[in-house]
């Protein structure tokens, strides 16, 4: 079998409860190498979720998730951290590490995690740093990083991994509307390099001009799901549409980006 | 005036002593309790339901029995009935590390539940294993922020050690009482004590501050301060 026909990333009937309340129900994404898919819809609509259920952050309750076409067994520690080391992950809130620098942000992974001398973490994370455009920031702290910085250092972190898949949560909506723009070159540069990503999004460009397909999800369903030339034509009448036509006028009045 | 000041000067190089004694003694306690703290507040914060119970457990009998019935209770009870043959001093280093240890947890733990959780799931989400992220994420942070309390930990437990005395530990206490007693020199011995144990508590208070300074993450409020 060709392996190119493999998805990447098999997420299959997810399913996810917190306190009796169904946040997930039984959700099925599948991601091929180099595809680009986009998550929309309201908030509460279980997008975040889905995202923390994929690298098993938040844990299903039903459904399963296969890499490569091998299922992950997620009764099994060693297996998750193997999934998480696969599947990167960019929260709305960056979460750098605090008391690292942005360089030792991206070493302590790599020395930990993939057991790397310290000399070669630390190359690796330059060379990350440079090409988020954060070359001559290595030595700074997250508290003295504006939030595009350190939005791009944690972008660079998950980079430095050699992730199969990158997922998104929201990259931008903590940002101030002038640093979005710096964020978004990031990821449309990854997009450019063939990067694997499932991304929720608000951002209006983003979806329309990345995205492969759009899934939008609400109450915990994936309701639609197309190519955006199907579902953001105009006057076609898609969930889809009138979202976007919403976010693009409340951006309207912010930036344009 | 003349006498209580030789009784003070021949009696120094023996308080001083004393003082040698009682900070073995705090170091020690203080060295127990954070080994002790650290993997108490680790086991109540990430450990499962019956381990928490666990060390719940250990945490309300050292904080709810007073240090003086401690100190009776292992030296002259817990540890004749098991013969374990263990000198003074050292019981009060025991006993003082298991109570400074409960205190430390609870130090701690409040440490790591003010983190965000996003740290945690951050190191998760790169493939740590639980225990590199509470090792190389969390902890680093957590006993950052502990320093302040650790040093009040610090002062408390200095002079809690004055209590070792009853079961006649030779610290600053002990040799100044037994001095007094055969000189009649009350006032000036036990002035002389209260400087030591004054002078052992500005050393490690302002030793800490210096370290609070050291290890602070720049960019972060508070930099200004001393």
């Amino acid at each position: 079998m060709n392996s190119r026909e493999i998805p990447v990333l098999q997420a299959d009937k997810i399913s996810k409860s917190f306190s009796g309340q169904r946040i997930l129900n039984r959700v099925s994404v599948n991601l091929k190498r180099g595809e680009i898919k986009v998550l929309i819809g309201p908030s509460g609509g279980g997008k975040s979720t889905l995202l923390q259920c994929i690298n098993c952050l938040v844990l299903p309750d039903e459904g399963s998730i296969s890499l490569a076409g091998a299922e992950v067994d997620l009764r099994n520690k060693k297996s998750l951290y193997q999934l998480r080391q696969q599947v990167g992950m960019i929260f709305q809130d960056f979460n750098l590490f605090d008391h690292l620098n942005a360089l030792d942000n991206i070493t302590i992974a790599l020395r930990k995690v993939k057991k790397i001398s310290r000399t070669a973490a630390e190359q690796r994370a330059r060379l990350e740093l440079e090409q988020v455009g954060l070359g001559d920031k290595t030595d700074l702290y997250p508290a003295q990083l504006s939030g595009g910085q350190k939005q791009r250092v944690a972008i660079a972190r998950a980079l430095a991994m050699d992730p199969q898949v990158l997922l998104l949560d929201e990259p931008t909506s903590a940002l101030d509307p002038e640093l979005i723009g710096e964020v978004i070159a990031v990821i449309r540069s990854l997009a450019g390099k063939g990067m694997t990503m499932l991304m929720a999004t608000h951002q209006i460009s983003l979806i329309s001009t990345l995205a492969d397909e759009i899934l939008f999800m609400e109450a915990g369903v994936i309701v639609e799901q197309g190519a955006p030339s199907q579902l953001l034509v105009p006057g076609c009448g898609s969930k889809s549409a009138g979202f976007c036509d919403r976010l693009s006028e409340l951006a309207d009045g912010e930036c344009r980006c | 005036m003349h006498a209580q000041l030789n009784a003070v000067i021949d009696a120094f190089p023996y308080l001083l002593f004393g003082a040698v004694n009682t900070a073995l003694i705090v170091l020690t306690a203080m060295g127990i309790g954070l080994v002790i703290g650290v993997v108490v507040a680790v086991g109540l914060v990430y450990g499962p339901g019956w381990l928490k119970l666990l060390l719940s457990a250990y945490l309300w009998f050292f904080r709810g029995v007073p240090i003086l019935a401690l100190l009776f209770l292992f030296y002259f009870g817990l540890f004749s009935y098991l013969n374990i043959q263990i000198n003074a001093l050292a019981a009060v280093a025991v006993v003082l590390g298991c109570t400074t240890g409960a205190y430390q947890a609870n130090i701690f733990r409040g440490a790591i539940m003010s983190l965000p959780r996003g740290q945690f799931r951050a190191a998760s989400a790169l493939g740590m294993s639980d225990a590199a992220a509470i090792r190389s994420i969390i902890l680093p942070q957590a006993l950052r922020i502990s320093i302040p309390a650790w040093s009040n930990e610090y002062s408390i437990i200095l002079k809690d050690s004055a209590l070792a005395f009853v079961i006649g530990a030779p610290e600053i206490m002990a040799r100044a009482q037994f001095v007094a007693s055969r000189t009649y020199q009350h006032l000036p011995l036990y002035l002389a004590a209260g400087l030591l144990y004054f002078l052992l508590t500005w050393a490690g208070v302002s030793a800490l501050r210096k370290l609070e300074h050291k290890v602070r993450i720049p960019g972060y409020s508070g930099e200004e301060q001393t």
